[in-house]
C-alpha cells in the first residue's frame, strides 16, 4: 500500500518539475533578454540608423523593415484567409475538395521556414521579377500566415451559435448576408485575435525575409525597396559577434512587440467571453 | 450522407465533428438558394465560387511550393541522380560532390535530440495543466507555454549562443556547439507544441473515465498512468509528431547553435550541419549546381515535413476507427 502512495507523490512531484521548468525557462529567457538588453534601450537608439562597420548607433530602418512588411503580409492574407475559412465554415460539404484543402492548410502550416524563404526567392524574387523587397517578402509572410488565419477564423466563425443564423435567415436573408451581417461580426474579436497571433509569428520570423528582402540596412518607402528585418539583424551581430550590446537591444525590442502581441491577442479574448457572460 | 460523415478528420479538428453531427441541417439550409431571385441567386453562386476559389490558394500555395523550389532543384538530380544525391555521404560542393546522407542524418539525430529532453518535459507540463494544477496555477502555466510558442527562433538561437554555449562549453571542455547545445535548444521550442495539444487531448478525455478509476480507490498517478495516458495516446502521437516536424524544420535557432561542421558527430559536443544549416550557411555564396544542390535540400526537407503531416492523417484515419 505504501509503494503506491511513495510512487504517486514522486510522480506528482515530477509533474511539479516539468511544468515548473517550462516556466522558469520562459522566465529565464525573458529576465535575461530584459536585463542585458535594457541598458541599450533608448529612443535614439530606436530612431536612429546604425552607422559603421559594427553597426552601432540604433536600429531605426529594421524596426520600419519589419512592421512595413508585416503590415503589407497582413492586408495581403487577411481577405484571402477570412474567406477560404468562410468557405469552409459555412458552405463547404464534406469530401474530396474539402479534404484537399485541409490538407493543404496543414502541410503549409508545417513548411520549414527555410523552405519557405528559398520559394518566396525563386518564385518572388526572381521568376516575377520583385526582386529583394518588402513585396517579396511579404507575399511569402503571407504563405506563412495563410494557414494560422485560416484555421483560427474557421474556428471563429463555427463557435457563433446556430441560432444567430437562424435569426437572419428568418428574417429573409440570404446566405451571404447572413454571414456578412451577423455571423461575420459575432466572431469578429476571435478573427482579429487570430490576425494578431499570426502578425506575432511573421515579426519573429527570419529564415524567410534573409531570402526575400535581403539583408542590407535601408530605409523602405515603396513596396520594392529591399531592407534588413529586426531578426536578420539581429541574427548577423549575434553570430559576427562584433556589436552585442546593440544585439541584446534588437532581442529585447524584438521580445517586447512579440509580448505585447501576445498579450493584445488575450486581452481581446478575454474581454469578448467577459461580454459574452 | 451518412458515409459521408464518416470520413476522417484532420487532426485535432475537432468541431469538425461537431459539424458534421449536425450535417442533416444541411439538407433543409434556410440560405438554400433555390428559394430566392435569379439574381440574387446568381450573385450568392458567384461569391459562394470566390470563397472556394479563395480556400484553393492553400492548395495553390502547396502545388507553387512544390513547382518552385523543385524545378530549380531538379538538375542537379538528373546531374547527380537522386539516389546518389541522397545516399553520398561526400558534401564538398566545390569540387562537385553532392552527397546529402550526412546532412539529413545529422537532422533526424538532433530532432530525436529534441525529443529526449523536449518529450518528458511538454508531456510533464501537459498532465499537470489537465490533471493537478489547481485554477490559480493553471492560471500562470498555461501562458507561459504559449508565451513560449511566441518567442522568435532567432531568440532562442540567440539565447543558446550566448548563455547555453559557455556552460557546455565549460562543462565539456569543447566549443560548447553541437548535438548536445542543439538538442536543448530545440527541445524548449518544441515544448509548446506538444505540450498544447496533449493537453487538449486529456482534457477532452471523458470525466467518467477518470471518475470510475478514483473510484476504485487509485492514486492520481495510478489514475494518470494508467487510464489517461493510454486514453488520450492518439492525441499524444499527434503531438509529438507535430513537434518532430517543428523540429527537423527549425532553421536559425539550429544554425546558430550547431557548429555547422559536414561530419557525423562522434560525441554530444563535436560540431554538426543539418539540413536546414546547410541551406543558411552555403545560399550566401553558392552558385550554379551548389545553388542548385540547396534547392533540392529543400525539396528533400518540404517531402520529409509533408510526410509527418500524411502521418498525422492517417493516425487520425486509425483514431476515428477505434472509437
Amino acid at each position: 500500500m505504501d509503494t503506491k502512495r511513495v510512487t504517486n507523490a514522486l510522480a506528482l512531484g515530477f509533474l511539479w518539475v516539468a511544468a515548473g521548468s517550462t516556466v522558469l525557462i520562459l522566465g529565464t529567457l525573458i529576465g535575461y533578454v530584459f536585463i542585458k538588453g535594457v541598458g541599450s534601450l533608448s529612443l535614439s537608439f530606436i530612431f536612429t540608423a546604425p552607422q559603421g562597420v559594427k553597426a552601432e548607433g540604433g536600429i531605426w530602418p529594421t524596426i520600419v523593415a519589419t512592421v512595413y512588411v508585416t503590415t503589407l503580409a497582413m492586408l495581403i492574407v487577411t481577405p484571402v484567409a477570412v474567406l477560404a475559412a468562410v468557405y469552409l465554415a459555412e458552405y463547404a460539404v464534406q469530401g474530396r475538395a474539402v479534404r484537399l484543402i485541409r490538407f493543404a492548410a496543414d502541410t503549409l502550416a508545417s513548411v520549414p521556414s527555410i523552405v519557405m524563404g528559398l520559394f518566396g526567392f525563386a518564385l518572388f524574387v526572381e521568376a516575377m521579377h520583385f526582386g529583394f523587397s518588402m513585396l517579396s517578402a511579404a507575399l511569402a509572410l503571407s504563405f506563412l500566415m495563410l494557414p494560422i488565419v485560416m484555421r483560427t477564423t474557421e474556428e471563429a466563425i463555427r463557435a457563433v451559435p446556430k441560432y444567430i443564423r437562424w435569426g437572419s435567415y428568418g428574417l429573409g436573408a440570404t446566405k451571404w448576408q447572413t454571414v456578412r451581417r451577423t455571423v461575420l461580426p459575432a466572431a469578429m474579436p476571435r478573427i482579429i485575435t487570430g490576425i494578431i497571433l499570426a502578425t506575432g509569428r511573421a515579426v519573429g520570423e527570419t529564415a524567410v525575409v534573409i531570402y526575400t528582402m535581403g539583408t542590407s540596412i535601408n530605409l523602405p518607402l515603396s513596396p520594392l525597396d529591399t531592407g534588413r528585418s529586426m531578426t536578420t539583424h539581429l541574427y548577423i551581430l549575434a553570430t559576427e559577434g562584433i556589436n552585442l550590446p546593440t544585439a541584446y537591444g534588437t532581442a529585447l525590442l524584438l521580445m517586447i512587440m512579440i509580448l505585447s502581441f501576445n498579450l493584445i491577442a488575450r486581452y481581446i479574448v478575454r474581454r469578448n467571453r467577459r461580454m459574452q457572460g | 450522407m451518412s458515409a459521408e460523415r464518416k470520413t476522417p478528420q484532420a487532426a485535432g479538428d475537432t468541431q469538425d465533428r461537431a459539424a458534421a453531427a449536425s450535417e442533416p441541417d444541411a439538407a433543409r439550409d434556410p440560405g438554400d438558394l433555390r428559394l430566392i431571385s435569379r439574381a440574387t441567386y446568381l450573385k450568392e453562386k458567384a461569391l459562394q465560387n470566390l470563397f472556394l476559389a479563395c480556400a484553393f490558394v492553400a492548395v495553390a500555395g502547396v502545388l507553387l511550393i512544390f513547382l518552385f523550389v523543385g524545378l530549380r532543384g531538379w538538375p542537379i538530380f538528373a546531374k547527380v541522380g537522386l539516389w546518389r544525391f541522397l545516399t553520398g555521404t561526400r558534401w564538398l560542393p566545390s569540387q562537385g560532390f553532392f552527397g546529402v546522407a550526412t546532412m539529413i542524418a545529422n537532422s533526424f539525430l538532433v530532432m530525436l535530440g529534441a525529443l529526449v529532453f523536449g518529450t518528458p518535459l511538454a508531456l510533464g507540463t501537459a498532465v499537470f495543466l489537465s490533471e493537478v494544477a489547481s485554477p490559480r496555477v493553471r492560471a500562470v502555466v498555461r501562458p507561459a507555454v504559449e508565451l513560449l510558442a511566441g518567442i522568435p527562433s532567432v531568440i532562442y538561437g540567440f539565447f543558446g549562443l550566448i548563455v547555453l554555449r559557455p556552460f557546455i562549453a565549460a562543462w565539456s571542455n569543447s566549443l560548447g556547439l553541437g548535438l548536445l547545445t542543439v538538442s536543448l535548444v530545440l527541445a524548449v521550442m518544441i515544448v509548446p507544441t506538444i505540450a498544447a495539444i496533449s493537453e487538449d487531448a486529456m482534457r477532452s478525455l471523458s470525466p467518467g473515465i477518470r471518475e470510475a478509476s478514483y473510484a476504485m480507490g487509485a492514486t492520481t498517478w495510478q489514475t494518470i498512468w494508467r487510464v489517461l495516458l493510454p486514453a488520450a495516446k492518439i492525441g499524444i502521437i499527434d503531438a509529438v509528431i507535430l513537434g518532430m516536424g517543428r523540429a527537423i524544420g527549425e532553421t536559425m535557432a539550429v544554425v546558430m547553435v550547431a557548429g555547422n561542421a559536414p561530419v557525423v558527430p562522434h560525441s554530444l559536443f563535436q560540431p554538426l550541419l543539418t539540413v536546414t544549416a546547410a541551406i543558411v550557411m552555403d545560399m550566401s555564396y553558392a552558385s550554379g549546381d551548389h545553388r542548385t544542390a540547396l534547392f533540392g535540400l529543400a525539396i528533400i526537407l518540404f517531402v520529409i515535413s509533408m510526410s509527418f503531416v500524411a502521418a498525422l492523417r492517417l493516425l487520425s484515419r486509425i483514431g476515428g476507427g477505434e472509437e
